[in-house]
């Protein structure tokens, strides 16, 4: 049967106490114990279920405190080696799990596959084969309705152009192959091959770097708030939700728990993030506070570092900076309606470079400053929310990176002076994985661009 | 009436490169074997142009060589001139070409033909099939012979209610005036074929002595000609070149000025012309932006004056062939010695076909050659080949033989034929293959070499000679991949003298052959091995070593094909049975009835889902059959 490993998030989509994400097949346990940090999966007992992280081995960040369950075939499911992820709820952590599983070489499951491959493992009896058939082909018609569907025009246009791009420069390599004599098409050289596949690479590359900001707006922009206690952090967020949510006192330590808190702002969804000061403390609760702030500063994708400009700058301060240093930071000097203490020339060289805000919460000024500010930094202030939210599907992005992949491979063969009829093998390959978003991979389209571009005949 | 001619193995009707190579090897097999051809002075007659190979073509001649094939062998003794094309590109689409001497291939295919053991001669007409209970079981001729046998080849290549045209000149013809097969069309028509139109055309010919050569461009052939055949060990040294010129906005102003007399396109064929061979009008239609068009002027042989004009296949009336051969540079003195005409044909729809070439509805039954849609010599005797064979081993009760796409050429062009069918006449072509780095032109006998043994077409003595070059292939490979080279001042202005960095460490001798610009001779200077290498070797070790990344990854790739290959459709699947699969699917499934899951996930229109559950369907019904013991 298929050996390739398969996976999928096995719970349903939407927000749930845990989340699962499911692999199977040979290599199940060796990708998870890829990405776990904890005990060697590869050397645990069958079915066990271990504590752990969930490490993004490109980056290093940790990604998500996880369950894992290891179960070796034949008993499981399908037969095969099965490993379940469980972790916290909520879309993002989920489909982030299942997209580390796919870097790490898992293949995303297609509709039923799971319970097919239960079946042709033999693990399912003959009268529940109908079932099976019938579940694949209502999965597969869904799924193929829904993909579709979430298929905006405008990705489905902008494949298929990169894949006419690809197709002319193959049929040109091919004719350059097939028709040796053929004078006038030039001979494609490898630097007009490196030119063309870098054009469609670029492209590529700024789909998905869309897609990263698509998945900004749909899930919100995580922002946390930072700063020592009572320098005037709920006053932010509560000048940006407009509402009371966080408790606002004079007293440092009163925001133990973490708030989490949509606005919007010039366009852009912030999933504020309320944190309970970072300070070194004795108080057991407010550690607590502490521990999850520092965890939410890394999965943040903009951080708003609040100051004093009452107070100079403390050790605290300073740790803060270094704590946020090769972050997205926004450093805003608050409460300028005090006498100011605070060196700004000082704060601007910690911030390396960052913005740096002024702002009188309490008078409600500056706040226009910052928005602008969020807005800038983001999208450099020319936003087209539609241009967007287009490349969303897992598999979508998923196929684009596989692409990408190929491309890289075959500018690396070209610049290591591999004959080109075999860079081209990869090229080839880039195309066909950008047929398969559309759903179009039939072959003897090359051999119709062969004829339609070139004049050929004896 | 008619009466009984007697009784063979195999019947291969026609004489071309599919019924030569099908009658070889049916008789090299021990079948005892009748071939009937309507004229035997036409034996492996080349009907346009007067050259075998090329790009993926050429690589199907050396399958055909490595599997004890003929057509090798036969362009090897006569050609007059010898080309290997793309040495500037990779090891994969290297291709040879010869230009062929005709008449010369022609008598020495005969002669071969002639004193093959178990393999009878014979001129005449088939005019119907003998077919009982479904089954075929011989033929009947136009002088009422009654032939017997276990398994027919049709290979009748453009015959079959053949018709020539030429402006608005039209008649019932086979290539170049011979008899149309006309009754044989008819009876297979009777017998619930099949058939569709196909259309295809060669240039004129012109007179040697009427050619003023000084103003084309001379195409000599290689100083040192490599072969096909893998017995070859003689050159044929003294070549004949070809001559290129060009087409200009004279030739095109008279070919749009009578557009309207052009067969093709005063609706007088009705026949599918291939795209990769268009007729010049259509170039100049098509592309008529393109000031020129390239001809090249081939000649047909030693002993023959008429010249090839390769680049102007046309079905123009004759006087209008003469203006525009007459407006280009060289030709304008040029006298015709035969028309360009275009010609029309029957050929059977390829998916009526299993992969072994037999026809699914009348079991003894085989096709092969241009019948099946395809166009080239090459391909015809690709077919030809494992049609014979396969004819043989269902007369013999021996195993058939598939090639897959991973192991040739051959198996691309067969799956292809006979999974997907062809809308116009199929031409072989490198793209065609996704593995290709595996199907090489220089690694055929590797390939082939112990299937041709096998099945008794490659003799033992040859097969003796592949073992050793393939034992030393591999010692010498192993023997680089373990000695390690110092950077020595003598290896070190090896290198710089190829145009590569110098070493700073010591390294494996075959990772430095990796290096782009390394040879295997350079490697061989500073560590030659005590083994007497042939060039041939070396080059398998270069190649073997050099590309292995992109070897290897071929290699993983038909590993994944062939485990969806290895899934067995039975033979007695009902597809009507199976609910989930889609309606057009199944339509195509029951037509094609493909003999993998792999297979069938190649026909177009049936969809990933269609093979999940086809998947699931066989897998059920294993349990049932179990489950009933």
């Amino acid at each position: 049967m298929d050996v390739d490993t398969i996976a999928a998030i096995s719970t349903p989509i939407g927000e749930g106490a845990i989340a699962i994400v499911r692999l199977s097949g040979n290599e199940a346990i060796k990708i998870a114990g890829q990405l776990f940090h904890g005990t060697d999966l590869n050397k645990v007992e069958s079915h066990t279920i271990h504590y752990g992280k969930i490490v993004d081995p490109v980056t290093n960040e940790v990604a998500e405190e996880v369950m894992v369950t290891v179960m070796r075939g034949p008993k499981t499911f399908t037969r095969e080696d099965v490993v379940e992820i469980n972790c916290h709820g909520g879309l993002a952590s989920v489909n982030r799990l299942l997209e580390l599983s796919l870097s790490q070489g898992a293949r995303l499951a297609e509709p039923g596959e799971f319970t097919k491959r239960a079946f042709l493992n033999g693990r399912i009896d003959l009268s529940q084969a109908e079932a099976v058939m019938d579940l694949i082909r209502a999965k597969t018609d869904k799924a193929m309705n829904v993909a579709l569907k979430q298929m905006d025009g405008k990705l489905s246009k902008l494949v298929q152009t990169l894949r006419q791009q690809l197709l002319e420069t193959v049929a040109h390599v091919e004719v350059n192959i097939d028709y040796p004599e053929y004078d006038d098409v030039e001979e494609m050289s490898h630097e007009m091959l490196i030119t063309k596949t870098k054009e469609v690479y670029v492209e590529i590359e700024r789909l998905l770097q869309m897609a990263k900001q698509g998945k900004i707006l749909r899930e919100g922009l995580a922002t946390a708030i930072i700063g020592r206690p009572n320098v005037g952090k709920s006053s932010l967020l509560n000048a940006l939700v407009q509402e009371t949510k966080a408790i606002v006192t004079d007293i440092p330590g009163t925001t133990r728990d973490v708030i989490e808190e949509y606005v919007n702002i010039r366009g852009i969804p912030l999933r504020l993030v309320d944190t309970a000061g970072i300070r070194e403390t004795e108080d057991i609760v407010e550690r607590i506070g502490v521990e999850r702030s520092r965890q939410v500063l890394k999965e943040a994708d903009l951080i708003l570092l609040v100051l004093n400009n009452g107070e100079e700058l403390t050790e605290e301060d300073i740790k803060l900076f270094q704590a946020v240093d090769g972050l997205e930071v926004i450093v805003i000097v608050n409460k300028t309606d005090l006498e100011q203490r605070i060196d700004i020339q000082r704060v601007k060289e910690y911030a390396k470079g960052h913005k740096v805000i002024t702002t009188a919460l309490i008078e409600e000024k500056g706040i226009n400053d910052l928005e602008t500010a969020i807005a800038e930094t983001f999208f450099a202030g020319h936003l087209d929310a539609g241009d967007l939210s287009y490349v969303s599907n897992v598999r979508h992005i998923q196929l684009l990176k596989q692409s990408l992949d190929a491309l890289t491979e075959a500018m690396n063969g070209m610049e290591a002076g591999v004959p080109i009829d075999l860079v081209q093998i990869d090229v080839t390959r880039a195309w066909e994985l950008l047929g398969e978003i559309i759903g179009d991979t039939v072959h003897d389209s090359l051999i119709d661009q062969l004829f339609s571009q070139f004049c050929l005949g004896k | 009436m008619t009466y009984d001619a007697g009784h063979y193995d195999v019947i291969v009707i026609g004489a071309g490169h599919a019924g030569c190579e099908a009658a070889f090897a049916a008789a090299r097999r021990g079948a005892k074997t009748l071939m009937l051809s309507l004229n035997l002075d036409m034996i492996a007659f080349m009907p346009c142009n007067p050259s075998i190979g090329g790009p993926a073509k050429g690589i199907v001649v050396r399958e055909v060589d490595a599997l004890g094939g003929l057509m090798g062998k036969v362009i090897d003794k006569t050609y007059i001139q010898m080309r290997m094309l793309n040495t500037g590109k990779g090891p994969a689409v290297r291709a040879l070409r010869a230009q062929a001497d005709k008449p010369l291939y022609m008598q020495e295919m005969k002669r071969l033909l002639e004193n093959e053991e178990n393999l009878t001669l014979r001129q005449a007409m088939v005019e119907k099939l003998i077919v009982e209970d479904g089954v075929c079981k011989g033929v009947i001729t136009e002088t009422k012979a009654a032939y017997r046998a276990e398994s027919v080849v049709i290979t009748t290549g453009t015959f079959m209610r053949g018709r020539v045209i030429i402006g608005d000149v039209s008649y019932e013809s086979g290539p170049n005036n011979q008899r149309a097969s006309v009754k044989l069309a008819e009876n297979l028509e009777e017998l619930g074929f099949e058939l569709v139109r196909f259309k295809t055309g060669t240039p004129p010919r012109v007179n040697n002595h009427t050619i003023d050569y000084s103003k084309t461009e001379i195409q000599p052939g290689d100083e040192n000609p490599r072969h096909f055949s893998y017995e070859t060990t003689e050159a044929i040294l003294d070549q004949i070149p070809c001559w290129l010129t060009y087409t200009n906005e004279f030739t095109h102003k008279i070919i749009n000025d009578n557009l309207g007399l052009s067969a093709m396109y005063s609706g007088m064929i009705k026949g599918t012309g291939p795209r990769y061979c268009p007729s010049i009008e259509d170039k100049i239609v098509r592309f008529h932006d393109k000031p020129r068009h390239q001809i090249f002027l081939e000649p047909e042989g030693r002993s023959t004056e008429e010249v090839y004009v390769q680049g102007l296949s046309t079905s123009l009336p004759e006087y209008v062939q003469r203006e525009i051969l007459r407006s280009i540079p060289g030709l304008e003195n040029s006298e015709i010695m035969r028309a360009g005409y275009a010609i029309e044909y029957d050929s059977v729809v390829p998916t009526q076909l299993w992969p072994t070439l037999e026809l699914k509805n009348i079991p003894g039954l085989f096709t092969a050659g241009q019948i099946n849609g395809t166009s080239g010599y090459e391909e015809a005797a690709g077919q030809g080949l494992m049609a014979g064979i396969n004819a043989a081993s269902k007369a013999l009760g021996k195993e058939t033989v598939i090639l897959d796409r991973s192991q040739a050429y051959i198996g691309v062009l067969i799956d292809d034929l006979v999974t997907k069918g062809t809308n116009e006449p199929y031409r072989l072509l490198t793209s065609r293959a996704e593995y290709r780095l595996l199907l090489r032109h220089d690694n055929a006998d590797i390939r082939l070499t112990d299937i041709g043994h096998e099945i008794g077409l490659v003799t033992e003595e040859r097969y003796q000679n592949f073992l050793e070059k393939k034992k030393l292939i591999e010692e010498e490979k192993l023997r680089l991949e373990n000695i390690t080279l110092k950077p020595t001042d003598q290896l070190q202005e090896i290198i710089e003298a190829a145009g590569g960095t110098a070493l700073r460490d010591a390294l494996k001798a075959a990772d430095l052959l990796k290096r782009p610009e390394m040879k295997y001779e350079m490697i061989e200077a500073v560590t030659p091995s005590d083994k007497e290498l042939s060039w041939e070797v070396k080059e398998q070790i270069e190649i073997q070593i050099k590309y292995e990344g992109y070897i290897s990854k071929a290699n993983q790739q038909v590993d994944r094909m062939k485990k969806m290959e290895n899934k067995l459709i039975p033979d007695d699947i009902d597809y009507d049975d199976i609910s989930g699969i889609a309606t057009e699917a199944k339509e195509k499934l029951k037509k094609v009835r493909p003999l993998s899951v792999g297979q069938a996930s190649r026909i177009s229109g049936v969809n990933p889902a269609d093979v999940s559950i086809l998947l699931v369907y066989i897998e059920q019904g294993k349990i049932a059959r179990v489950s009933n013991e």
